[in-house]
C-alpha cells in the first residue's frame, strides 16, 4: 500500500511538473504575474510529492518489503541499517529517484530563497527546471519504476554488492547528485537568460552561489569516490581514469570554469555567452555522465544492468535538453551585449586562460572516454584508452594552469602589471625552484621519476602564490601586526575562500605527485612469524583467524608494524566473503601518518601454506584528502560570505560591501 | 561568421548524438578476435619441463582434427576456477585439448599442472612478452580457442569455460566442424 502511495505520488509529481513547465513559461512571455507566481507553489508541491515517493521506498527498504521487484533485487534481511538505506539508492531505479528528489529540493530552495528575484527570471528559471523534472520523471515511470511489484515475494532479496556496503559509499551517490542535479540551478538560470536575452551582474550573483554550492558537494562526491577506490579496492591506487570517473570529472572541470567565468561577468560584466555556453555545458556533462553508465554505451566497472529502452530514452532526454539549449544558444546568445573590455593581461585575461585549460583539460577527458565508441562505431576495431593517455595528455594541459594560477590572483582587474606580479611572486618562486631541486636531490636524482621534483615545484609555487596574494591583502609585515589583523577580519570571507580553495589543491598536488612518484609495494606469500619490510616499515604477520561478520565471513590478519625497532602499529586487514550475494572484498588495513599511509591487504591462503599479502607504503596520501576537504572548506566559507549568501544581496548591500572591499 | 561560431556547439553536440545512437547497438564487451577463419600464427613454442620430449605446441600440431586450444597461466585466478571443467572434458574425450602457458615462468606452469591436473595433450611455453598468444588474438587469460582440421580457427571464448557455455555454444561448433 505504502508502495502504492509512492508510485502515485510520482504520477501526480509529473502532473506538477508539466503544469509548472508551461503556465510560468507562458506567464513570463505576456507579462501575467498570477502565471508567474504559480512556479513557486508547483516546486513546493514537486517536492512534497517526490518526497513521499522517496520516503515510500525507504520504507520498503527499512522494512525489507520483497515484494518490491527492486527491493528484492537489491536488498537482503541481514544487511545493516545503514546498508539498507543507502541500498535505496546503490540501484538504477533508487539512484534516479534521489536524482530527481535533490532537482525537487533545488526547485523548493529557488522558491524559498528568491524572494528578490526578478519574477520574469524566476518564473523561467524554475520552468526549466520542471522541464528537466518532467524528462526525468518520465524516464522513472516509463523505464525504472522503482515501485513494480513482485509476486509471489521471495523469502529474502538478493543483497546489495558487498563492494557498495560501505560507509564511504553509502554517502558517495548523494554527494555526486547533489553536484550534477546542482548544476541545473545554473544551466535553468542560463536557459533563463537566454530566454529573457539579458545577462547582468544581478544575474550572475545569483548564479554564483549556486554554483558554488554544487561545486562543494561535487568535489566532496568525487573524493569520496576515490578514497573509497583506495582503502576498498586493495590497490592502493587512487583513480583509474575509469569512464565512470571521467563522467564525475567532466562537469568538475566545467563546473570549476564556470565558477570563475561566473566571477567576471559579475565584478566586470564581460564573458556573458561565455558563461552562459559554460552552465550549459557543464550540465550537460553532468547529464551525459547518466547517460554513460546507465546506457551501456562504454564499459566501466562501475555500470549499472544496462538496457537499451533506457538507452534510447536517456539520449532522447540528453537530445532535447543539451541539443535544444545549445539551439537557443545558437539563436540568442549573438544578441547578448558585451560589456567591459580588458587588456589580455590583466584578472580578466587570467581566469580566461583558465576557463581555456579546465574546458581543454575537460575535453581531453570526453575525447579520451568516448575514444573506444568513437573507434568502435567508425568500424576502426576495439581499443581501450588508458592511464597512459590521460596522464600524457591531461596533466601537461594542467601545469600552465597551476602556473598561472599562482599568481592570477595578483593581477588586478582590467589592466594588470605584469612586472609588478612577477617582482611580488619572486620569493614564491624562488621557493618553488628550490623545492624542486630539493626534491630532486632527496629521491637521489634519476632514481625517481623526472617529474616527480616538477609537481613538488608547483605545489610550492602554488601555495606559496596564493599565500602571498593574501598576504598582500592584509600588508603583512608592511604594515603593524595589529593592523594587518583587522584587515584579515574585514576581508570578504570569498577572498579567504580563494585562499584555502587554492591552497587545498596545492596540497592536493602535492599529496598526488608524491603517492604516484615514491609508491612503495610489496606482494608476496607470507606466513605466519614472517617479516617484510617496505620503505621502512617492517610488518611481521603474527596471526590469521576467521571472523564471523552481519552479513559475511572474513579472513583476518594481524599485522605488527615496526619502524626503527620500534613497534607503530597492529593493523588488521580482511579478506571477506560476503554471504548474499556470495562475493569477495577486500578490507585494507590502512595506518595513516603525516608523511604516508602504511597500506596492508591480506588475500588468498596459499595451498602451501601461508597468504598471499600486499604491503604498501603509500607516501602523502593524507594529503589528497586532507587537500580536497581544504577545497570544500574554502568553498564552504565562500558561501558563507554575506554577497553570496542565498537571497541576501540586495543592490545596497551589495554596493555597501563592494565599497568596504575596496 | 561570428554566428557561425555560436552554432558550434549545437553541431559539435550533433556529432555526439549520432556516436551515442550508433552505441547503442553495439556491444563494447563483445571483443571479436581479428583472426577468426584465419590460419593459427606461425609458432613453435617448447614443452614444459617435466611433461616429456615432443609435447611443445607447434603451428602443424593444430592440423588433422578439431581441437582445443587454451590459454593459461598459474598466476591467473580464473584459470583456477575453470581447470576441473577442463579436467573433465578431457575425461570425456570429446576434443583434444592443447595447452599455451602464457606469460608464464614455464616451470611455475608445469608445478601448477602438477597439483591442478594436467587435461592437455600438447603445452607450449610462451613466456613474457607472450608473442605467440598474442598472434593469436588473446586479450587475457583464460580464453579457448577452438581449431578445426585444417588448422584454422573458428571461434573463441573469453573467460573461464562454463558448463552452460560448452553446452549452447562450444559442443555444437566442435560437432559441427567435425562433419565437415
Amino acid at each position: 500500500m505504502i508502495a502504492e502511495i509512492g508510485h502515485f505520488a510520482l504520477v501526480l509529481a509529473l502532473a506538477v511538473a508539466c503544469v509548472q513547465a508551461v503556465v510560468p513559461l507562458v506567464g513570463a512571455e505576456r507579462g501575467e504575474r498570477a502565471w508567474m507566481d504559480l512556479a513557486g507553489p508547483a516546486a513546493v508541491a514537486q517536492l512534497v510529492l517526490v518526497g513521499i515517493a522517496f520516503a515510500a521506498l525507504t520504507h520498503a527498504y527499512v522494512t525489507s518489503d520483497f515484494s518490491l521487484l527492486n527491493v528484492a533485487q537489491n536488498s537482503h534481511t541481514d544487511k545493516p541499517m545503514l546498508y539498507k538505506v543507502s541500498g535505496v539508492w546503490g540501484n538504477h531505479e533508487g539512484s534516479l529517484l534521489l536524482w530527481i528528489t535533490i532537482l525537487a529540493l533545488f526547485g523548493a530552495a529557488v522558491t524559498a530563497f528568491g524572494g528578490n528575484l526578478p519574477p520574469t527570471l524566476k518564473a523561467r528559471a524554475l520552468a526549466v527546471q520542471a522541464l528537466i523534472t518532467v524528462g526525468f520523471l518520465a524516464f522513472i515511470l516509463f523505464t525504472s519504476n522503482p515501485f513494480e511489484r513482485l509476486d509471489p515475494p521471495p523469502m529474502n532479496g538478493s543483497g546489495l554488492n558487498p563492494l557498495l556496503q560501505d560507509p564511504g559509499l553509502a554517502f558517495h551517490p548523494p554527494f555526486l547528485y547533489l553536484g550534477y542535479v546542482g548544476f541545473s540551478m545554473a544551466f535553468s538560470f542560463a536557459i533563463a537568460a537566454l530566454i529573457e536575452g539579458k545577462v547582468d551582474a544581478a544575474w550572475a550573483r545569483w548564479v554564483r552561489p549556486w554554483t558554488l554550492a554544487a561545486w562543494v558537494f561535487l568535489t566532496l562526491g568525487i573524493a569520496l569516490g576515490s578514497w573509497w577506490a583506495y582503502y576498498e579496492l586493495g590497490w592502493g591506487g587512487w583513480w583509474y581514469w575509469d569512464p565512470v570517473e571521467n563522467a564525475s570529472f567532466m562537469p568538475w572541470l566545467a563546473g570549476t570554469a564556470l565558477l570563475h567565468s561566473a566571477v567576471v561577468v559579475e565584478k566586470r560584466d564581460a564573458l556573458k555567452s561565455w558563461t552562459i555556453l559554460l552552465a550549459i555545458v557543464t550540465f550537460g556533462l553532468s547529464l551525459l555522465g547518466t547517460f554513460l553508465v546507465r546506457s551501456g554505451v562504454i564499459t566501466s566497472v562501475h555500470a549499472f544492468a544496462s538496457d537499451p529502452t533506457r538507452g534510447v530514452f536517456i539520449l532522447m532526454l540528453l537530445v532535447v535538453a543539451i541539443g535544444g539549449s545549445f539551439m537557443l544558444y545558437a539563436v540568442r546568445a549573438p544578441a547578448l551585449k558585451t560589456g567591459g573590455l580588458f587588456a589580455p593581461i590583466s584578472r580578466e585575461g587570467a581566469l580566461l586562460l583558465n576557463n581555456v585549460l579546465m574546458a581543454t583539460g575537460a575535453g581531453t577527458v570526453l575525447l579520451g572516454t568516448l575514444y573506444p565508441l568513437f573507434a568502435d562505431a567508425l568500424s576502426l576495431g576495439k581499443v581501450s584508452v588508458g592511464p597512459p593517455f590521460f596522464n600524457s595528455v591531461f596533466v601537461p594541459l594542467m601545469v600552465p594552469m597551476v602556473l598561472a594560477m599562482g599568481m592570477g590572483p595578483l593581477v588586478s582587474w582590467k589592466r594588470g602589471d605584469l612586472a609588478g606580479a612577477l617582482a611580488r611572486v619572486k620569493l614564491a618562486m624562488a621557493a618553488a625552484l628550490a623545492a624542486a631541486i630539493a626534491t630532486w636531490v632527496m629521491q637521489g636524482g634519476s632514481a625517481g621519476p623526472w617529474w616527480a621534483a616538477g609537481g613538488i615545484g608547483l605545489a610550492v609555487w602554488l601555495l606559496l602564490g596564493t599565500l602571498t596574494e593574501i598576504a598582500e591583502r592584509v600588508r603583512l609585515f608592511r604594515a603593524p601586526l595589529g593592523d594587518s589583523m583587522r584587515r584579515a577580519a574585514n576581508l570578504p570571507r570569498a577572498a579567504w575562500g580563494m585562499t584555502l580553495a587554492h591552497g587545498g589543491l596545492a596540497v592536493l598536488i602535492a599529496g598526488m605527485t608524491a603517492s604516484s612518484a615514491w609508491k612503495a609495494e610489496s606482494v608476496q606469500t607470507m606466513t605466519i612469524g614472517e617479516t617484510v619490510t617496505v620503505a621502512g616499515y617492517a610488518f611481521t604477520l603474527k596471526a590469521v583467524r576467521d571472523v564471523d561478520g552481519p552479513n559475511y565471513l572474513a579472513t583476518e590478519g594481524t599485522f605488527e608494524v615496526a619502524k626503527d625497532g620500534k613497534v607503530f602499529a597492529l593493523v588488521t586487514p580482511e579478506k571477506r566473503t560476503y554471504r548474499q550475494p556470495p562475493r569477495p572484498t577486500t578490507e585494507a588495513a590502512i595506518v595513516g601518518t603525516f608523511l604516508g599511509d602504511v597500506y596492508a591487504v591480506i588475500g588468498d591462503a596459499v595451498p602451501e601454506g601461508g597468504w598471499v599479502t600486499r604491503l604498501y607504503f603509500n607516501p602523502l596520501v593524507p594529503w589528497m584528502w586532507v587537500g580536497c576537504l581544504i577545497m570544500v572548506a574554502g568553498g564552504l566559507v565562500s558561501l558563507s560570505d554575506r554577497r553570496h549568501r542565498i537571497g541576501a544581496p540586495t543592490r545596497a548591500r551589495a554596493a555597501a560591501a563592494q565599497a568596504a572591499k575596496a | 561568421m561570428r554566428r557561425l561560431l555560436y552554432l558550434l556547439p549545437v553541431a559539435v553536440f550533433a556529432v555526439l548524438a549520432l556516436f551515442f545512437l550508433r552505441g547503442l547497438s553495439l556491444n563494447p564487451r563483445d571483443l571479436p578476435s581479428v583472426l577468426i577463419d584465419r590460419p593459427v600464427p606461425e609458432m613453435a613454442l617448447p614443452p614444459l619441463p617435466g611433461r616429456g620430449p615432443d609435447t611443445g605446441l607447434a603451428t602443424a600440431d593444430l592440423k588433422g582434427r578439431v581441437s582445443l586450444v587454451n590459454i593459461f597461466g598459474s598466476w591467473c585466478i580464473a584459470c583456477v576456477q575453470e581447470h576441473p571443467f577442463l579436467m573433465r572434458i578431457k575425461q570425456s574425450g570429446a576434443v583434444p585439448i592443447h595447452g599455451i602457458d602464457w606469460r608464464d615462468d614455464p616451470a611455475e606452469g608445469a608445478k601448477w599442472l602438477k597439483k591442478n591436473g594436467d587435461p592437455y595433450e600438447r603445452v607450449g611455453a610462451d613466456p613474457a612478452p607472450g608473442r605467440a598468444a598474442i598472434d593469436f588474438g588473446v586479450t587475457g587469460a583464460p580464453e579457448t580457442f577452438i581449431v578445426d582440421k585444417a588448422g584454422i580457427i573458428r571461434y573463441k571464448h573469453i573467460g573461464p569455460v562454463t558448463r552452460e557455455a560448452w553446452d549452447k555454444t562450444l559442443l555444437p561448433i566442435i560437432r559441427e566442424l567435425e562433419t565437415k
